[in-house]
């Protein structure tokens, strides 16, 4: 961080001005100025708010998804339909037992199991051959994509939360001012705040586990130089198994989040598929801290433009991975 | 870079120079020739038209896939984006059914534009995909394919977003309906086997042999003076070129476009497509496009001899490219190169025993 600051000392600067104005927009009260050009601070704090929890979405398919390309190199084109695998499965365990939380456990063995079946059926007989492991996932996909056709057709799913994360709970942050001069704070649905913050306990627990265990040791020595961790006597192939399983399960359990508080139908693999794609090429490949940031910018530019400028939200999240291609290849935190 | 090792220059170093280039060609060819002519007298339209028809133009947007995966090492996934937009173009500045998007300019006019335009297009996207290598480029041009398709679905001032364009019909030139099956046959063989010359000639002009070295060894490319990222961008544009004419005829197949024109599965068929042909040669995507076009009319048929949905021909054609990857990475022609070099070898040994 402090070496950051040293060496960017204009870019630092030009962050911490751009968080300092989103902070500030999202905890001072507007002016009447303010909400007249800009709409109601409401709208606003919806749309950055729902911009967060999609961002915590994104994070957890994307991290398992960035975790695999690090470590073994393999672009798993098929994340995505690990990801809608999951929350059909999701769906069907909280339809029969009508527990939310059961379907995380059940899903996460389920899709862990098939990732750890891929891992060591399928890309372990191509390792090295990055260009075929690619292929063989975009098969993949195109056969659990229609297989899931085939079981769920072509409707769309929602997974209900349980009672008591439905409806809406009051949040610290004043979102406007009745004309009485009452206070008014914002309100948002519990499930999302609920999910946000699993999405950042999960994230502070992959952070742990790669920091301060062996076996995140293991791992992010496999980053840099899996044939010299592999020389030195590891069984990688075991490590690979673990991060490969963990990914799949990883997606799997964000397929029930995602059903959850959008819905589940076939088309949806691809879409975060692509989401996944744009947030690790925006963070920089095979770094989680990256996949969180790429994550966060991605889903406030979606919301954020899917409430300023509908026709052009996709674009937003177009010119961000362009300017982040030319400028810095590698992404935000990619090592090149 | 497996899938682009296998033999690309084996015709042009095995023949002769003091040979006439028409005794040149192989018998192969010439009955392959003659067959394609004299199609339309013992095929029916359905035949001519849907099978061959759209064979040729999947095979021509497979082909600039090829052109840059298998000479340029690049594999990209925008080919199928750039043809579309070639065919948005010409549903934008030619004559459909939207007449407060369409201008209604003549076909000498709006041919060129789309042309034109899908080729920047293209160069802009290969501009931004060349700063990445291998898998990279796979994901990047993915990205900007799915950006494509979410862009060209959500705008309806320039796109007209879900629903497209329809009754896009190529112009009436020289008294002929286009659209009619004999001609549209013979207007896409024709096409194609263009872009299958200039592909073949291209390969092995000065600018075609550049690009397989600087596929083969970027650095060594480098240090004998060539601008790597130039050509490599150049080549995008080549592609694009091609991609964007089998556009063109793909609107005016299908009368009509749309943003699942472009979407995801249409992109990934693309690959699915020159990957089971086998990128090594520019034959393979013409045979993979024929693979595909059988597979999708008359597998239906085939399932529900067995008792299966119809609809399940994409399980079919996944399991079929996910085979093919595992066994034989070089696609169909790599089965026939295999199966021809055993035969060879069978024959040497019967020969010496």
């Amino acid at each position: 961080m402090t070496a950051f600051v040293s060496r960017h000392p204009v870019w630092s600067v030009i962050i911490g001005l751009v968080v300092a104005v989103l902070l500030w927009s999202i905890f001072a009260p507007w002016s009447e100025a303010m909400e007249e050009t800009f709409g109601r601070k409401r709208i606003f704090l919806n749309a950055v708010f729902g911009g967060v929890t999609l961002g915590a979405l994104y994070f957890l398919v994307a991290s398992g998804f960035t975790l695999i390309f690090g470590l073994m190199r393999n672009v798993n084109l098929a994340h995505g339909s690990l990801y809608l695998l999951g929350g059909y499965i999701g769906f069907e365990v909280s339809e029969r037992t009508g527990s939310w939380l059961l379907a995380f456990p059940v899903v996460f063995i389920v899709v862990a199991a098939l990732g750890l079946i891929l891992q060591n059926q399928v890309f372990r007989r191509m390792e090295g051959e990055e260009l075929r492991q690619t292929m063989v996932t975009i098969g993949l996909s195109v056969v659990i994509a229609d297989i899931l056709l085939w079981i769920w057709g072509g409707q769309s799913y929602t997974i209900f939360a349980p009672d008591w994360l439905s409806g809406p709970m009051t949040l610290p942050i004043v979102s406007g001012t009745r004309s009485s001069g009452e206070i008014v704070f914002l309100r948002y649905p519990a499930v999302r705040m609920a999910i946000l913050f699993a999405a950042i306990v999960v994230g502070f627990a992959m952070w742990f586990v790669l920091n301060r265990t062996k076996l995140g040791m293991l791992v992010r020595a496999g980053v840099d130089d899996r044939e010299m961790l592999a020389a030195s006597g590891v069984r990688i192939q075991y490590v690979f198994l673990a991060v490969f399983g963990f990914g799949a399960g990883l997606a799997g359990m964000a397929g029930i989040i995602g059903g959850t508080f959008q819905s589940l139908s076939p088309g949806e693999d691809t879409r975060f598929l692509l989401a996944s794609l744009v947030v690790v090429i925006v963070g920089g490949m095979g770094s989680i801290p990256g996949a969180a940031i790429g994550a966060l910018v991605i889903g406030l530019a979606e919301q954020l433009g899917l409430v300023y400028a509908p026709t052009y939200s996709v674009v937003f999240t177009f010119l961000i991975m362009a300017a982040v291609l030319a400028f810095r290849p590698q992404g935000l935190l990619g090592r090149s | 870079m497996a899938l682009a090792e296998p033999p690309l220059d084996r015709s042009a170093s095995r023949e002769r120079p003091e040979a006439g280039w028409v005794e040149r060609i192989p018998p192969v060819w010439w009955a392959l020739g003659l067959f394609l002519l004299t199609l339309p007298a013992y095929a029916n339209d359905f035949i001519l038209f849907q099978v061959f028809g759209w064979t040729f133009i999947l095979g021509m947007i497979a082909l600039s896939l090829m052109f840059l995966a298998g000479y340029g090492g690049m594999v990209s996934l925008i080919q199928m984006s750039v043809a579309a937009m070639a065919g948005y173009m010409v549903a934008i500045f030619g004559t459909s059914g939207i007449a407060e998007i369409s201008m209604d300019l003549p076909w000498w006019l709006y041919v060129p534009i789309a042309i034109i335009i899908a080729a920047i297009f293209g160069t802009i996207v290969g501009a931004l995909a060349v700063r990445t290598e291998g898998i990279y480029t796979i994901m990047i041009t993915l990205a900007i394919a799915a950006a494509f398709f979410y862009f060209t679905r959500q705008n309806y001032t320039i796109f007209n977003g879900y629903t497209g364009f329809n009754l896009v019909v190529p112009p009436r030139l020289f008294g002929v309906d286009w659209r009619e099956p004999m001609p549209f046959y013979y207007l896409t063989l024709g096409w194609a086997t263009l872009a299958y010359g200039v592909v073949i000639y291209v390969s092995r002009a000065p600018f075609g042999l550049a690009l397989q070295g600087i596929r083969d060894n970027p650095r060594r490319m480098a240090a004998l003076g060539f601008n790597v990222t130039a050509h490599r961008v150049a080549a995008y544009t080549f592609a694009s070129i091609i991609a964007a004419v089998a556009g063109i005829l793909l609107v005016w197949q299908n009368a009509q476009i749309a943003p699942g024109t472009a979407g995801i599965p249409a992109v990934i068929d693309i690959l699915v497509i020159a990957v089971i042909g086998g990128i090594g040669r520019p034959i393979g995507p013409f045979i993979g496009a024929l693979i595909y076009v059988l597979l999708r009319t008359f597998s239906p048929d085939v399932l529900l001899a067995f008792g299966l949905s119809g609809e399940r021909f994409k399980l079919l054609i996944g399991l079929g490219f996910l085979a093919l990857v595992f066994f034989s990475p070089d696609g169909v022609l790599g089965l026939w190169d295999r199966w021809r070099a055993r035969r060879a070898q069978m024959a040497r040994d019967g020969g010496l025993r």
